[in-house]
């Protein structure tokens, strides 16, 4: 099923969130943060923490910044300390040289520099190629996965996404293997409240979390290797998600190309507006993580959902529109191509509205027809689940029959509990013999059917449409920054200089070396395929 | 109307109700005979397994009809009364707007070296928490959330500056009655600097506290596990935007 817009419209709508990015994009590129320098670390290999748990990527990159700052990023004098380190034989045998100088530059005994000269080439060279064994471990697990696609195939859509949260990784791993046998298409481990406030990743396998399960490179570890054993046995390849937002974005990023994580959680203004960090902050880390992402083969979701938990469904419907094209945006730029793009919405109109599922149809055909090859990211209600669950059985219905009408490709499973208790065994049993019955009754029902031009499905869809432009329009007059601080999303005022994670910010020096990002700049040893 | 009734479910005192579970055993006669046995425990009788459907190998789910044995007695029931209105947002903002006539202001933050904000982030930020939007979503609220690890000095200094109305803390991770300590340093802080009848309420909050040592803490309010941004909103305009007349 499909509308008809105007194209000059369309291409209007993306001319302009264009050019109210670009300012952003060269904003992003003028920057860096402490998670990008971190991420840097951890590309090259530096894992593992001090007995307090603080990660030793935190540890170094917080004793450069203390002796000469990041503005010249921590490569250059992390790599020429490495060399100092290896000539002054300060480093046990067979100890990892990053992390044993992560070690004495916590404890104050090591003195570092920028270097220049040949000496500054010599650590970009070193760098470079530390974290192009990084990048290559990413393309790696790229192909992997879609080595792994091509034995087990995954040819239906939409994707069944179910959510796991115990807390316990441990716990999560046969709670996740029951969904994938459920018929879950992917896994999503909820991160625990709280996390994207954390200036670090935690370390290890975790087993206490509040409401959520600690992202951590030895969780995703655990549960991409019980998932791939669920695969097997099903004969279909399970993806796996998790958060790449809040202050670690770009570390996070990196431990999921690292260990072939296959979709991410990464919205461009999600954080800003509802975790309340920097604007500057959370669009220089995105830039970076999405980059990641682009190379490893990572599709990202994107958070526009959330601005109908707040803002009304109806009257902010152009505002999702426009974040739509915004994330479309940044994520082009970032590297990601149009299969990568879950971008996100929601049925979230109050039921009690007349032609509530009309409207409902309306958004959602609007985003499938403006980005006809995005996967989609389809939401279920939320905000209008009362604790009636037979009533929320009916409503998620009804979104599995929206969903299915217009093509959306990855469907999160409505839950008739929803604000009532973390979904239980049957709960999410039912709610998959709801998706299932609709799929089966109804799933190609859209081939039979176009909304008429006239109609009120079409005739609201080119209004939302309209909207978005006029706002686009708005926003690329006053600044995209401007626009946020003011309050345009999900009604939250956010400050360009306000925030947490502002302190995490450091303009680049014109010497900046980024060598994880100069090895993205190269193409892929193998160049990865659309699985 | 009587003072003793039962469920209704076609007819007067007819007693039916009905009732989903899971019990941890795979889908076969036995399993049936086990769900009509807790039904009946339950005080159903008689108890109708009108579905059984196996979910995985290992577990079964059920719907049983039947009638209630028990007897509803209604001058017996007994309500615990919550000592302020639960209110929406919708009243919230508009009881702020009506009778305070500005923004109230609020200010947040974890103190001693508690980092742990997800407290009052759930309280505070807009995401909320158990479905319902945190302060920050009010109109009649302005929020200033502090964040984590902030000293007493600097939460009085901030409450002076802002004309803090309330003062909310949490304090979720502590050892050795830390967060006792905390709070106490804290009220005497404010009991120092404000004169009675202009110190912000102050509000404590956080999974290991006991709601009922408000006194002895010298707050004005305990909020503890499971405590919703909807309640301390309507406790809020409660104390200091009273409930005003009808």
């Amino acid at each position: 099923m499909r509308l008809r817009l105007d194209p000059g419209e369309v291409a209007r709508a993306r001319a302009l969130a264009a050019s109210a990015g670009a300012p952003v994009v060269a904003m992003a590129a003028a920057h860096t943060t402490v998670s990008i320098e971190r991420a840097v670390l951890r590309m090259a290999g530096l894992a593992g923490a001090d007995a307090e748990g603080i990660p030793w990527a935190n540890r170094l990159v917080d004793a450069v910044s203390e002796q000469v700052g990041l503005a010249e990023g921590v490569a250059l004098p992390v790599w020429h300390a490495l060399a100092e380190q290896r000539r002054t034989g300060s480093a046990p045998e067979g100890a990892d040289p990053l992390v044993t100088l992560a070690q004495r530059a916590a404890a104050g005994s090591v003195t570092f520099r920028v270097p220049e000269g040949r000496a500054a080439e010599r650590a970009r060279a070193s760098a470079v190629r530390a974290a192009r064994a990084g990048v290559r471990r990413v393309e790696r697990q790229r192909a992997a996965r879609e080595r792994l696609l091509r034995r087990y195939p995954v040819e239906h859509r939409p994707w069944i996404y179910l959510i796991v949260a115990t807390g316990d990784i441990h716990e999560d791993v046969p709670q996740a293997q029951a969904a994938a046998r459920e018929g879950a298409d992917i896994i999503a481990v909820i991160r625990s409240t709280g996390q994207s406030l954390l200036d670090y990743v935690p370390e290890g396998a975790t087993r206490e979390g509040y409401a959520g399960t600690y992202a951590t490179q030895e969780n995703f570890r655990i549960m991409r290797s019980a998932l791939d054993d669920v695969s097997k046995e099903l004969g279909r390849y399970v993806r796996l998600t998790n958060y790449a937002s809040g202050l670690c974005m770009p570390e996070i990023a990196t431990l999921a190309g690292l260990e072939r994580l296959d979709m991410m959680l990464n919205d461009s203004m999600y954080g800003i507006l509802f975790r309340d960090i920097n604007p500057v902050r959370t669009f220089t880390d995105q830039h970076f993580a999405r980059r990641v992402h682009a190379r490893a083969g990572i599709i990202i979701n994107t958070g526009e959902d959330n601005y109908l938990t707040t803002a009304d469904a109806i009257e902010a419907a152009h505002t999702v529109t426009v974040s739509q094209l915004l994330n479309e945006y940044f994520a082009k730029q970032a590297g990601l191509q149009d299969w990568q793009l879950g971008l996100g919405h929601a049925f979230e109109i109050n039921p009690e509205i007349p032609d509530s599922f009309r409207l409902e149809l309306a958004h959602a055909l609007l985003a499938r027809t403006l980005f006809p090859d995005a996967p989609l990211k389809w939401m279920p209600p939320t905000k209008h689940m009362t604790g009636d669950i037979f009533r929320g059985y009916l409503l998620d219905g009804f979104f599995n029959l929206a969903g299915a009408l217009t093509g959306q490709g990855i469907l999160l499973v409505g839950m008739m509990t929803e604000a009532v208790v973390t979904p239980w065994l049957s709960d999410r049993d039912l709610a998959l013999q709801n998706v299932r019955y609709v799929l089966n009754a109804a799933g190609r029902l859209g081939e039979d059917f176009a909304p008429a031009d006239d109609g009120l499905i079409a005739t609201r869809a080119r209004q939302v449409l309209s909207e978005a432009v006029d706002l686009l329009a708005r926003i690329d007059d006053d600044g995209l920054l401007e626009a946020i601080a003011d309050g345009t999303f999900g009604l939250m005022k956010r400050p360009a200089d306000k925030g947490k994670g502002l302190d995490g910010v450091v303009r680049r020096a014109p010497g900046y070396c980024n060598p994880v990002t100069d090895v993205l700049d190269e193409p892929a040893a193998t160049p990865g395929v659309r699985p | 109307m009587s003072g003793v009734i039962r469920p209704y479910g076609d007819a007067t005192g007819d007693g039916m109700v009905q009732l989903s579970f899971t019990l941890p055993i795979p889908h076969d006669k036995r399993a049936e005979g086990a769900a009509a046995q807790l039904a009946a425990k339950m005080g159903m009788d008689p108890a109708m397994v009108v579905h059984a459907k196996a979910m995985g190998p290992d577990f079964t789910f059920f719907i049983v009809y039947g009638r209630v044995n028990h007897l509803v007695e209604l001058d017996r029931v007994e309500v615990v009364e919550r000592d302020f209105p639960l209110l929406t947002p919708k009243e919230v903002n508009a009881a702020i707007k009506q009778r305070l006539r500005r923004p109230l202001v609020v200010a947040g933050a974890c103190i001693g070296t508690d980092a742990h904000t997800v407290g009052i982030d759930a309280i505070l930020n807009i995401k909320g928490f158990a479905g319902e939007k945190g302060l920050e979503y009010y109109e009649g609220f302005a929020v200033h959330n502090l964040g984590a690890q902030v000293s007493v000095p600097e939460l009085v200094a901030a409450a002076t500056r802002l004309h803090a109305d309330a003062v909310l803390v949490s304090q979720v991770v502590t050892q050795r009655d830390a967060h006792l300590h905390n709070t106490t340093e804290m009220t005497a802080a404010f009991r120092e600097a404000f004169p009675a009848a202009r110190r912000p309420v102050l509000i404590v909050g956080g999974p290991r506290f006991d709601e009922s040592m408000a006194a002895e803490l010298g707050v004005d309010r305990i909020f503890g596990r499971g405590t919703t941004p909807g309640e301390v909103a309507s406790y809020l305009v409660h104390r200091i935007v009273g409930e005003g007349r009808r």
